[in-house]
């Protein structure tokens, strides 16, 4: 073993591969800010994502606000958000379109800002090249610059809200022509700010693709690779081909918006009342295909690095190799593929014929079969093993079911006979909360606690983290299962004052002829999910805490390997030096070795020679 | 740990990294310009019948432009088997003609774009329409006020379709003449810019993001020419790797255009 | 840097290269002169355009790009990036053809 290094690297890799000896220390501004160093990138994405999660929580938060009590001042924060929104916020309640813009930037900036560069890039850049035995990333520099990229996007999101008009209302999905036609300059900051994330993580996609393929040890054969790796790979390349054409939508949504033109906006048009001064002659489809068709594969990109990593803690702490590695690589290489092909389910309503229906029902079904491949291999890796149940291992034993419930919940929404009736209702928004909430965001708190250790030297505290899992597994679930009931019971999405105008007793009230509406359950729902999310928003701060707290007082590792894991980053020193290994590593076998007949030790590293 | 294959490839994928990065990035561009050409063609098949303009742009100056991009590609080709054979003034040579040819390419689509922007479409308080490059407008022109006049080089035609399709036999014999048009006699005047007709839309749009891409690769070919031939020094093969990615982002904007040429221009 | 006389591999790959920029022009030439030429409708006019386009890509790609002599790791890229390419355009223009639209 090496000994233990106590720095993180204290020097940039200029690709030229040149002794240590060779540079002068580096100064703070280049160790932690300008930094090359995949591990400090990698940091550097977790911070920043975590921050923008926390930001978009509380955005979700005000939003269950007004949704419970529509028009009542937000306690506490009210006042504040008055001061700093203007009359967005008059007397500290949320307008209908502060409303709106939250929505649509609490559900770009989990998204795009939030889940994709944790999940993603700060995962991959931590642990990627560590686990394939090369030194950095293929281009650090580019790396880098992914980062700032990243960061431009996101200060360009945040400084929206504050811009005459506020941010981007038109939803997540910015669906033309209602993006163009709302008169805020917040629409195009929000284009301006995708252009720059969808930047970075197509430079981040070129740059992992690249290590993976030319940057493996020695010996690591492409069979041997840890599936987190595969999945990241399969991830880069969703991100490479399916984010350019988003970019060309967006692009041409700009020019509507700057240049007036009409790729998107219909003939005979008209904005309150009026006709558009516009030359007409575009299609607001185009836009939700360009969309989609990156929207899709967007879907795939936030669970496939979830699965890599509760594969990589599953095999670990069931001291077992994971059952069925083929069928995963296969599986997850064909959900790749497949990804390309579905996106129109997303459409159903929008007037497609059957012919069109048939086809993206039939490539949405088929692509849900190797998806259950995956969690069946999970599952049945488990039956037999002799679980250690730490933070890592709850978290990513919890990830099996949720996942699995927002993925079955997903069969009637591919369905277009169901999907009719289902679309835009809160249905939805529990389906696909379900698998990025209580599904990925729990896989990246597994790998958090699993691989924080690896670069502090210190491991984060077992009570709180039991106490931060139980508290969120609860309240995830009081959240988001009552949205189910409300959906199939016909509550839209996006309605600022949660369907009260669609109430049962606003019926009554009228004394109409009007039949249904939305019982007084359903609608008292909305009070029980308050205050889970309160209650899920306090349960997040133990982890906040620990994770700071560990940093200086977290027990110490008793090795380099405190989990006894298999894979290349435990075999090196804590935290990894510069280039991570001081001689390329050499691999002889698979990455789960775990429990081989006739070994003294329950687990054999991928490194360790022959006997 | 050193860093490896960043000259030498990697035997089992025969690449050195900087060359799988670069075709991995090019294939991203082919997403990129593949939305906004199969936007086009939705644009084209959706427009009404006989509204979809033909022979707005001018061939011969396009085809020029095409003839500058192709020879730029083989001077870069030529400046990389220059490096690889070691003789650097040629190299210098070649990818000083790249450089003027991506200037000339810049200033040619300049001046089309310039064109384009003096060419206005008058719909007229008769019901007709006129159509020209502006000549001269008079100092007290002011179209919300309906003071004085302008001059334009153009025609006038009754219907607007006739404004569409330059291509008919009919169009193929137009007169140009100077016409004298009073502000009263205006009710709407349109610079022939992105918002005056989806085709203008995407032509813009294609051909801006196009000529962006060629000034980027110019700029990078630029700094490799200058400033960054210093490497030729110290390190001669990976100095010749990157002439030849770049080389590879060159033959692709030019690859770009032997679409968007007869796409634009000739259909 | 001394020069050296050209070997023989690089002088006839020099002549490649100027063979493929001659066949470019006359690609050039040839499209140009095709535009004006009134086949039976446009439809194939377009395709005339689009295959002499397609040629002298494959000519620009194969040889000035030296795809030609890549590995297969370049050409795996580039395939699924074709038929992902194809597989959009195809795709959204089918299904937003009219006779694939519902008109209420």
């Amino acid at each position: 073993m090496t000994p233990s290094v106590s720095n993180i690297p204290l020097h940039d890799d200029d690709g030229a591969g040149h002794r240590k000896a060779d540079h002068p220390e580096a100064g703070f501004w280049r160790t932690y800010i300008f930094s090359t160093d995949h591990k400090v990138i990698g940091v550097q994405y977790a911070l920043g994502s975590l921050c923008f999660l926390l930001f978009g929580f509380f955005l979700m938060l005000l939003m269950r606000w007004q949704i419970s009590k529509p028009g009542v001042p937000v306690p506490v924060l009210g006042p504040l958000l008055a001061r700093a929104l203007g009359s967005a916020a008059a007397n500290g309640a949320l307008s209908p379109d502060l409303y709106n813009s939250f929505g649509a930037m609490h559900g770009t900036i989990m998204v795009f800002l939030g889940v994709v560069p944790l999940a993603f890039a700060a995962f991959s850049n931590v642990v990627l090249p560590l686990q394939i035995g090369a030194p950095d990333m293929a281009f650090p520099r580019l790396n880098m610059a992914s980062f700032q990229a990243y960061v431009i996007g996101g200060v360009i999101m945040l400084a929206s809200f504050f811009i005459p008009g506020g941010a981007a209302q038109a939803g997540w999905t910015s669906y033309s022509p209602l993006a163009t036609a709302i008169p805020t300059d917040g629409q195009t900051f929000w284009i301006i700010g995708m252009v720059f994330i969808i930047t970075s993580s197509l430079l981040s996609a070129v740059n992992f693709i690249a290590t993976i393929i030319q940057m493996r040890a020695p010996g690591m054969t492409w069979m041997r690779l840890p599936f987190f790796v595969w999945a990241q790979f399969v991830t880069s390349f969703l991100l490479l081909l399916a984010f350019p054409p988003l970019e060309a939508a967006a692009i041409m949504q700009l020019m509507d918006k700057v240049a007036h033109t009409s790729f998107f906006l219909p003939t005979g048009l008209a904005v309150g009342g009026q006709l558009a001064n516009i030359s007409g002659g575009g299609s607001p489809l185009l836009w939700q295909h360009l969309f989609w068709f990156l929207g899709h594969p967007e879907v795939y990109v936030l669970i496939l690095p979830a699965m890599g990593i509760v594969c990589e803690i599953i095999a670990n702490n069931t001291r077992k190799p994971i059952w069925g590695y083929k069928s995963l690589v296969y599986s997850v290489l064909a959900i790749g593929f497949l990804s390309f092909l579905v996106w129109a389910h997303h459409m159903y309503l929008t007037g497609m014929g059957t012919k069109v229906a048939v086809f993206f029902q039939t490539t949405t079904m088929i692509i849900s079969i190797p998806s259950v491949i995956i969690l069946t291999c999970l599952l049945i890796s488990l039956w037999g093993a002799s679980i250690r149940f730490n933070t890592p291992m709850l978290f990513a034993l919890a990830f099996l079911p949720m996942f699995g419930m927002g993925g079955l919940t997903g069969l009637p929404l591919g369905f277009n006979i169901s999907d009719v009736h289902l679309h835009d209702t809160y249905y939805i928004i529990a389906h696909f909360h379900y698998v990025v909430a209580p599904g990925t965001i729990f896989a990246l708190f597994a790998g958090i606690y699993y691989w924080l250790p690896k670069l502090t030297g210190r491991m984060m505290n077992e009570f709180w983290g039991r106490v931060h899992f139980w508290t969120s597994l609860v309240f995830m679930n009081v959240v988001f299962m009552p949205m189910f009931a409300q959906g199939m019971a016909g509550m839209l999405r996006r309605m600022t004052d949660g369907g009260a105008n669609y109430s049962a007793a606003v019926n009554a009230r009228a004394g109409a002829e009007v039949i249904g509406g939305l019982s007084n359950n359903i609608i008292e729902m909305h009070t029980w999910i308050l205050w889970g999310a309160c209650a899920l928003g306090l349960a997040q701060i133990p982890f906040i805490i620990n994770l700071f707290w560990s940093l200086k007082h977290g027990e110490k590792v008793d090795s380099d390997n405190p989990w006894q894991a298999t894979t290349l980053e435990w075999q090196t020193a804590t935290p990894p030096p510069h280039g991570n290994f001081p001689e390329a590593p050499r691999v002889y076998r698979g990455p789960y070795e775990y429990s081989v007949p006739g070994h003294a030790a329950d687990f054999t590293p991928q490194n360790e020679p022959e006997k | 740990m050193d860093f490896p294959y960043i000259v030498e490839p990697r035997r089992d994928t025969g690449l050195y990294n900087a060359k799988l990065g670069i075709w991995l990035f090019l294939a991203s561009e082919v997403m990129l310009f593949g939305a906004l050409f199969s936007a086009y063609v939705l644009l084209r098949v959706g427009a009404e019948p006989g509204m979809w303009p033909h022979g707005w742009l001018n061939v011969p100056v396009g085809t020029a432009n095409t003839i500058v991009l192709i020879t730029s590609s083989i001077t870069t080709v030529l400046a990389w088997v220059s490096c690889q054979t070691r003789q650097f003034g040629r190299f210098r040579f070649y990818h000083a003609c790249t450089l003027l040819l991506a200037l000339t390419f810049v200033c040619i689509k300049s001046y089309e774009y310039h064109d384009k922007f003096t060419h206005y479409e008058f719909t007229l308080a008769n019901g007709k329409f006129a159509d020209g490059h502006l000549v001269e407008k008079s100092r007290d022109f002011n179209l919300a006020q309906k003071t004085g006049s302008v001059i334009l080089h153009g025609r006038e035609v009754e219907r607007e379709v006739e404004l569409m399709d330059l291509h008919r036999p009919e169009a193929r014999h137009l007169q140009h003449v100077e016409i004298t048009i009073p502000a009263t006699g205006i009710k709407k005047m349109e610079r022939y810019g992105p918002w005056h007709h989806t085709y203008l839309a995407i032509y813009f749009t294609l051909t801006g993001l196009h000529a962006l891409h060629v000034i980027c690769g110019a700029v990078v070919i630029g700094f490799l020419w200058g400033p960054g031939a210093k490497m030729w020094q110290t390190d001669p093969k990976r100095f010749t790797n990157r002439i030849e990615i770049s080389g590879l982002f060159w033959h692709f904007v030019d690859l770009v255009w032997i679409f968007l040429f007869p796409v634009l221009y000739l259909l | 840097m001394s020069d050296h006389e050209l070997t023989a591999h690089e002088t006839h790959s020099v002549r490649g290269y100027i063979f493929v920029f001659i066949a470019l022009l006359a690609g050039t030439g040839l499209t140009v002169w095709a535009s004006f030429i009134h086949f039976g409708s446009q439809e194939i006019n377009i395709a005339v355009a689009l295959t002499i386009a397609t040629v002298k890509a494959f000519l620009v790609v194969a040889y000035f790009m030296h795809l030609i002599s890549e590995r297969k790791m370049i050409y795996c890229v580039m395939g699924f990036t074709a038929f992902f390419f194809a597989a959009m355009m195809g795709l959204t223009l089918w299904s937003l053809a009219p006779n694939n639209l519902v008109h209420t």
